[in-house]
């Protein structure tokens, strides 16, 4: 029984994998220029930021909220990090001013959340309408054009290694450290699972929110620098629904809606299925608004998909715990 | 009481992968009778009121009602043949009000569907009214305890006009004057027919209230005997299939000096003039009636809930309780009434639910040091004798005495000095309550301290040194070991 029960956790863990190879294998099947050094570049570059974040939306949901503003506070942090450089020429700067901005927009979602009670969805829509708002302000609606040397973050490479991708695999490494090896990484599940239990033994909730938001703003801001020099423009109204998109990558790679669960490596996978489908569909000529409802029943598969998977799980724990009561034997004086 | 039988089951059988979990049951209860079903977790008697409830489909065998063969799909059905199921775990939306959930699937409504809140409002207060029950209509599920609640299942279903009612567990979350109210209601319920399953671990209130008892050990049917025909110890022996001596394993240890006291604490509108003390080794117990104010004053000692002023002596010195973090430091922890809400982390697994609280113990030098979390925790269950498949199993999947023993085990990894438990045992079986006893004693043995907050008087009187009766928000009462009597209790809780 405890064999059986191993073999289907490994089965649930590598699906997703699984899942991904399959994509893969139908993309370049689909298209001969899918597997491309070319065609993967591009898609591993494009895939930098909605990988990034996507992350951000991970430990968000992992812990039991969301970020809706992702999209909109990534155009402002880029705008006025692009505006910096073109001020200044100083290449770090601008990006610690991306990374700044981003924070400090997270910060108020996070006082919003924490000190006003108020609702993730509710507060992050709000940001997500004054960042955008305020984005377009202070650019008075014109796009931001000619960077210069900004677009090496984005379009640069390092030794034959995209920009994106180095800075997609640091972070990468550096997420999966949190998660796995930090204490807050274990306080994340913990919050989003029950929160009134983690406050009960004694995890500091308040403070591991607002820590939370922290990082994804400094995820928000990394990847509004690489957006920007990506298509080597400051633009207001660009990454619009980029935070659904991020949702939708973290929910397909198993991070659960309810909260309490999710891994690195799903949000990953997710987010390249994503990537590849975009991809496959703009290699084969797709009408763009018809991408553009495939998008969307994409994500309303992955959270019929989280759910049902749960229900599964709670039914599975029916029949363990008859077991386990079995087993129970008694040791009395 | 007849004999004419009401609801019988014949040769049903039940089975999950790997489990067997019901052999061949035969099982009739009477009309008009109480009917008590006793047994250890996971001998099977949910399992049958599932089947019962339209839950669970037989694998095999029949049901019969008034003597004809029924099939029972589903609880809608199961209702429209007059049976009423009072759940032991309380699935209740802390959101919801009482009068939303009084008439849960059967709102008023007028003509056009629209509901009637007008009409739902008069009939709530006419309900509560009628069964003399303290809430207002729109207050929240959430402002209510678990006691609350359990009574206002058992009203709810009552009231539905039922002809056989399953109660499960039905006393373990209320006080001994709501048990008395509840039993006069089973008496009333009888005498206009109705019969009545009771599944209990509470044996005293078993051979207080049953007519038939029939004991249930590994799925199948060990016993069934009217009550007056067995005795308590017949009833424990045939539970565990051989005698067990020495419920309560109170030893007599060594008192040290203080190492609580409370003095003048106050909170607003909850509790008042609390002046309590705390002896190295000694296990103190908080008696009183629901809404008599010991969960909210641990709550606030632990420091979950704000103080409006007081004092706390831990070791003799002053400390400030702002936070359970606060509380930890001092070396006190608390074992939460309402585990569902406060205790489990459902999603996660056994390992991480008994770590949450000493996360510095595995995540340092910068990385996980999981080979020592598993052998840490490992240990503890050990000890403890937590069941479990493995370390990763979630929490959820374990039966409650083991959520029980897991969550007590993340305490005990503190190495705390004092240990409240909220009412500890609450449906738990009678093998879990003995080892949850005898970790009271180590630690007092071990010249710790346990405050302990119960409905169950037998329990307080067995395994306390002192207990402190509290009624509306004060302490009305200390009581020595040597004076403990459930009347004496009562007195002091009314």
């Amino acid at each position: 029984m405890v064999e059986k029960f191993k073999k289907s956790k490994i089965m649930e863990k590598y699906s997703i994998f699984i899942v991904l190879i399959f994509m893969v294998v139908i993309c370049s099947l689909l298209d001969k220029n899918f597997l491309t050094k070319n065609n993967l570049t591009n898609v591993a570059r494009q895939l930098a930021v909605g990988t990034i974040l996507a992350y951000g939306e991970m430990i968000l949901i992992i812990s039991g909220m969301l970020d809706l503003s992702a999209g909109s506070v990534l155009a402002l942090a880029g705008v006025l990090s692009v505006s910096f450089y073109k001020a200044t020429g100083s290449l770090i700067g601008a990006f610690l001013i991306a990374i700044l901005v981003a924070v400090i927009c997270n910060l108020i979602n996070a006082v919003m959340i924490t000190n006003f009670k108020a609702p993730p969805f509710i507060a992050t829509l709000a940001m997500m309408t004054v960042a955008r708002g305020a984005a377009l302000l202070y650019t008075k609606g014109q796009n931001i054009l000619q960077l210069g040397k900004y677009v090496v973050f984005g379009q640069g490479d390092i030794l034959g290694i995209p920009t994106p991708i180095i800075f997609l695999a640091v972070i990468t490494v550096i997420i999966y450290y949190l998660l796995r090896h930090t204490a807050l990484g274990r306080s994340l599940y913990a919050i989003g699972g029950n929160e009134e239990a983690s406050i009960a033994s004694g995890i500091n909730v308040k403070l591991v929110k607002y820590k939370v938001f922290i990082i994804n703003g400094i995820l928000v801001g990394i990847a509004g620098v690489l957006f920007m020099s990506r298509v080597n423009a400051g633009l207001p109204n660009g990454a619009v629904g980029y935070e659904m998109e991020g949702l939708t990558a973290a929910i397909v790679g198993g991070t659960s809606f309810s909260g309490g669960i999710g891994t690195t490596m799903g949000t990953l996978a997710g987010s390249f299925i994503i990537g590849s489908l975009n991809n496959i569909m703009n290699l084969t000529g797709v009408d763009s608004y018809v991408q553009q409802i495939v998008k969307g029943a994409i994500i309303a598969l992955a959270v019929i998909w989280d759910i049902r998977s749960k229900s599964k799980k709670t039914s599975k724990v029916i029949l363990v715990e008859e077991k386990q009561d079995k087993q129970l034997n008694l040791n009395l004086n | 009481m007849s004999q004419e039988i009401k609801l019988r089951v014949s040769n049903i059988e039940k089975s999950f992968p790997g489990v067997k979990a019901l052999d061949k049951i035969d099982f009739s209860v009477r009309k008009g009778t109480v009917h008590a079903l006793c047994g250890e977790n996971g001998a099977g008697k949910s399992t049958l009121m599932k089947i019962i409830n339209g839950i669970y489909k037989p694998d095999a065998g029949q049901i019969f009602i008034d003597e004809k063969p029924v099939k029972i799909q589903n609880p809608i059905q199961a209702a429209s043949y007059g049976i009423a199921m009072i759940a032991q775990e309380l699935n209740y939306v802390p959101e919801m009000s009482v009068e939303e959930n009084l008439f849960l699937g059967r709102l008023p409504t007028n003509k056009f569907g629209k509901v009637d809140w007008k009409k739902l409002r008069r009939d709530t207060i006419k309900f509560l009214k009628d069964e003399d029950l303290p809430y207002e209509p729109d207050q929240k599920l959430k402002t209510l305890t678990v006691s609350d609640i359990q009574m206002l299942e058992i009203i709810k279903a009552i009231s539905n006009n039922a002809s056989i009612i399953v109660m499960d567990e039905p006393t373990s979350a209320i006080t001994q004057r709501e048990v008395e109210k509840l039993f006069e209601k089973i008496a009333m319920l009888k005498k206009k027919g109705v019969s009545i399953i009771y599944i209990s671990h509470k044996l005293d209130e078993v051979f207080q209230i049953a007519d038939d008892i029939t004991v249930f050990r590994d799925g199948t049917v060990v016993a069934s005997h009217p009550a007056k025909d067995l005795t308590m110890d017949d009833v424990i022996a045939l539970m565990v299939g051989r005698k067990i001596t020495n419920v309560y394993p109170k030893e007599e240890c060594p008192i040290g000096e203080n190492i609580l006291e409370v003095e003048n604490l106050y909170s607003k509108g909850v509790f008042k003039d609390i002046h309590f003390h705390v002896k190295k080794g000694e296990i103190i117990g908080f008696a009183g009636l629901v809404g008599a104010g010991r969960t909210e004053l641990m709550r606030s000692l632990f420091g979950l809930d704000p103080i409006t002023s007081g004092k706390i002596k831990i070791h003799g010195k002053e400390v400030k309780i702002e936070s359970v973090h606060d509380s930890i430091a001092n070396k006190m922890v608390m074992l939460s009434e309402d585990r569902r809400r406060y205790g489990i982390i459902p999603v996660r697994s056994v390992m991480e639910n008994a770590s949450i609280s000493s996360l510095q113990k595995f995540f340092y030098g910068g990385y996980w040091h999981s080979k020592q979390e598993k052998e840490m925790v490992g240990n503890y269950f050990k000890k403890m004798n937590v069941k479990t498949p493995t370390l990763e199993t979630t929490i959820q999947s374990l039966s409650g005495g083991n959520q029980q023993k897991v969550l007590l085990a993340k305490w005990m990894l503190l190495e705390p000095d004092i240990l409240i438990l909220d009412e500890p045992t609450r449906g738990i079986d009678v093998g879990a309550k003995f080892e949850i006893y005898k970790l009271m004693t180590d630690m007092a043995k071990q010249g710790k301290s346990v405050i302990m907050i119960s409905s169950e008087l037998p329990e307080l009187i067995g395994m306390c040194d002192r207990i402190y009766v509290m009624n509306k928000g004060r302490i009305t009462g200390e009581l020595q070991r040597d004076e403990f009597t459930q009347e004496k209790i009562m007195k002091f809780a009314t």
